[in-house]
């Protein structure tokens, strides 16, 4: 899929994601040794992104399976189509009772879940399994025989193995300790804030029109912020959000009050914000 | 190939001591990555192993130190390093100055080998990172940088990210100071062998800090640790609390339904729960010996609060005294929490030490109300009376009226009972845990906590 760790960024940047050396080489890891890659980090730096950007690059499928809670075997692994199997059964009126059985627990009458449906397909697929922590325990285990054999047992069809290994991106905000088991079958990779260089060079791609003295005021500024101590630090997201703002107001550069008017695109907590102003000195003129 | 097979392995045992947990998996993993990427640039080695070997971040502070230790930068001294403090020091400006990380990096190790270097000469006997900071006094750079910036600048700071200046300077010392420590940890270890200065040389995490002995920067790491641990607490509450409510069979109401069914019992009746949001009191010990504890706890479970009906919070030295209203979101000033309880709350009499018993008679006493069916009553404290009369009918008759009574203590079971500890007494009165770090405490919330 990739031949080296230079060749995993420069691809990655063709599609307009910048990725850090971590996440170069770990994706790099991940392709070579074949291994599932488990994301973990705050909201809004880029993990699903990163998904889809490896699906761009690689020229593969994107199979998505969103978890929430409550997700079971019949949302993403398979289910058999009910509805369809009666139908065949009225159908079928003269036949004997074998040959329905053996008629109607056919592929045909399966409706195949996005593991399933990843793992059967022939072309190169990325498997991105999204928020995993909002999943229940029970909806792990499941996960444990497709992550680490990449396989689907289904009982009356038996066991469907993939032919292409699909490359599996789980993301994960933290929000429940994955289990031990689940970590072990995945390579490990948590996305932090960027440095500040990558920083300007993620706002210099994605909000071109602003000018470079502002973009790096931008940036210093969100970096300050992140040293606080704030109940919601702003993410990269934000700091887009922020700067697409500041350009659309017309802003040249920074100032008192431009920050003062337009901290909430950046902070989401009264709180935060008033303990983001008087650390900055906004109220000083 | 041996060699850097030892290195992993080494790494991995290193890492275990440390209580990662890493299987023989991750290890070959590990090794077919080195593998895969070589060894030519150590960074991408570093993410690399990171990647294979570790299962959360948490775990990342524990692994760079110890990564810098089997994998470091160069071996032995820079060649011709000069040893005058003062060109040190004007190269240190400069590299701060254009936050250049190589030559930071190039730097410490230069300091370390000139400044650092102990005990008989030549080839001295030890590195201290606290002694070469101290002769170099990194901090004290802080203004030439600053004018160094504005003046390369050219701007004379007109700017309004400028003001942001200072911090971001203080932040690259810092993070000079950082190299210097792994600089003397490298040269120690080439000494001493790398396994050993890996096992103790690397501080652990803050999660696994014993309450007692944590600085105040683990303090504070870990009072920063409150918010998102309340979150993870709190998912794990609600499924215990999901569990819970699938609730028993009741078996007089399934055999009375089952009558309409000739006596089969076609649909098993289930136990109704009652919808009682749990009440939280919790009684703190905040003298000076255990207030790292008391302070960290109160703010998780003050974080938790919206999982209860009610929590009430109560601090004592040796009187006692409800905080519950400092504690509230809007004011929570974590770091200055405890300053601000000993400035309004009245918790000491005649004199400064603890005093478990008049505390917890005076609970009886004038909160007796606070304590009712549905409370349970959390005792945070090391259960040193200094001598005096543990009170044991107060605990008694607390341990009657509550749901449940749970006392924490941050001391070693081992020292329970020495001296003046009554912990023992207490302990056959009400259980008692050991609670010495914010691991352990997390664990005891997760189970304790009523639902």
């Amino acid at each position: 899929m990739f031949t080296s760790v230079d060749d995993v960024s420069a691809r990655l940047a063709e599609t307009g994601y910048l990725a850090s050396p971590a996440v170069a080489t770990t994706v790099f890891l991940a392709a070579r040794l074949g291994k599932p890659l488990l994301v973990e980090g705050p909201a809004g730096v880029g993990k699903t992104e990163l998904a889809k950007a490896v699906a761009q690059v690689a020229d593969a499928r994107l199979v998505r399976l969103q978890c929430y809670e409550g997700v079971d075997e019949s949302r993403a692994l398979y289910e058999w189509n009910h509805a369809k199997q009666l139908l065949r059964i009225s159908a079928g009126r003269g036949e004997s009772w074998d040959e329905t059985r053996t008629d109607i627990f056919t592929e045909e009458f399966l409706l195949p879940r996005p593991l399933l449906t990843a793992i059967r397909g022939d072309e190169p697929t990325v498997l991105l399994i999204d928020e995993t922590d909002k999943a229940d325990v029970e909806m792990e285990g499941l996960l444990l025989e497709v992550l680490s054999d990449f396989q689907v047992t289904v009982p009356e069809l038996g066991t469907v193995t993939a032919t292409r290994r699909p490359f599996g991106v789980l993301t994960s905000n933290a929000g429940r300790e994955l289990s031990e088991a689940l970590r072990r079958r995945c390579l490990f990779l948590h996305i932090g804030f960027p440095e500040e260089e990558l920083e300007r060079r993620i706002v210099r791609l994605k909000v071109p029109g602003l000018g470079a003295a502002l973009t790096e005021s931008v940036v210093r500024v969100v970096g300050a912020l992140r040293a606080m101590d704030l109940r919601k630090v702003p993410s990269v997201a934000e700091t887009i959000d922020w700067a697409r703002t500041l350009l659309a107001l017309g802003a040249g550069t920074l100032d008192e009050t431009v920050v003062r008017d337009t901290l909430g695109v950046i902070l989401k907590h009264q709180d935060d914000i008033q303990k983001a102003a008087a650390k900055l000195d906004l109220d000083a003129l | 190939m041996t060699d850097v097979g030892d290195r992993i392995t080494g790494l991995a045992a290193a890492l275990r001591a440390h209580g990662v947990r890493i299987g023989t998996g991750e290890t070959v993993d590990a090794a077919r990555a080195v593998e895969a990427l070589g060894l030519a640039d150590r960074e991408r080695l570093r993410e690399g192993l990171a990647a294979t070997l570790l299962h959360g971040p948490g775990q990342r502070v524990l692994f760079d130190p110890v990564f810098d230790l089997y994998f470091p930068r160069g071996v032995g001294g820079p060649e011709d390093a000069p040893r005058d403090r003062e060109a040190l020091r004007d190269r240190l400006a400069e590299a701060l100055a254009a936050d250049d990380r190589a030559m930071m990096a190039r730097l410490a190790a230069e300091a370390v080998d000139g400044l650092g270097g102990y005990g008989s000469s030549p080839g001295s006997d030890g590195w201290s990172a606290y002694q070469t900071l101290d002769r170099l006094r990194p901090q004290t750079l802080l203004a030439r940088v600053r004018a160094d910036v504005r003046g390369r600048d050219g701007n004379g700071g007109a700017g309004f990210a400028d003001r942001l200046l200072d911090d971001e300077i203080r932040r690259r010392i810092e993070e000079f100071r950082r190299l210097v420590g792994a600089e003397a940890r490298r040269r120690v270890a080439e000494r001493r062998g790398r396994d050993e200065i890996a096992r103790r040389g690397v501080r652990p995490t803050a999660d696994r800090v014993d309450f007692l002995i944590a600085n105040r920067d683990q303090l504070t790491e870990l009072r920063r640790a409150v918010q998102p641990l309340a979150r993870k607490l709190a998912t794990r509450l609600a499924a215990r609390r999901r569990r819970a409510a699938r609730g028993t069979i009741d078996l007089r109401r399934t055999l009375r339904s089952s009558l309409s069914t000739g006596g089969v019992p076609m649909r098993p009746v289930l136990r109704r729960r009652r919808p009682v949001r749990p009440e939280l009191v919790l009684l703190c010990d905040v003298s000076g010996s255990v207030s790292g504890f008391s302070d960290f706890t109160m703010l998780l479970v003050q974080a938790l609060h919206d999982q209860f009906g009610k929590v009430r919070v109560f601090a004592f030295v040796n009187r006692l005294d409800e905080v519950t209203g400092l504690l509230d979101h809007g004011r929570a000033d974590p770091d200055g929490l405890s300053a601000r309880i000993r400035a309004e709350a009245t918790l000491t009499g005649w004199h400064g030490s603890s005093d478990y018993g008049v505390a917890l008679g005076e609970f009886a006493e004038r909160y007796g109300g606070a304590v009712g069916p549905r409370t349970t009553v959390f005792v945070l404290g090391d259960a040193r009376t200094n001598m005096s009369d543990p009170n044991l009918p107060a605990v008694r008759e607390l341990a009657r009226r509550a749901r449940r009574v749970y006392w924490l203590n941050p001391e070693p079971r081992d020292r329970w009972g020495t001296g003046d500890s009554a912990a023992p007494a207490y302990a056959k009165l009400v259980e008692m845990h050991e609670c010495r770090t914010a691991a352990q405490l997390s664990a005891l919330i997760a189970g304790l906590l009523p639902v």
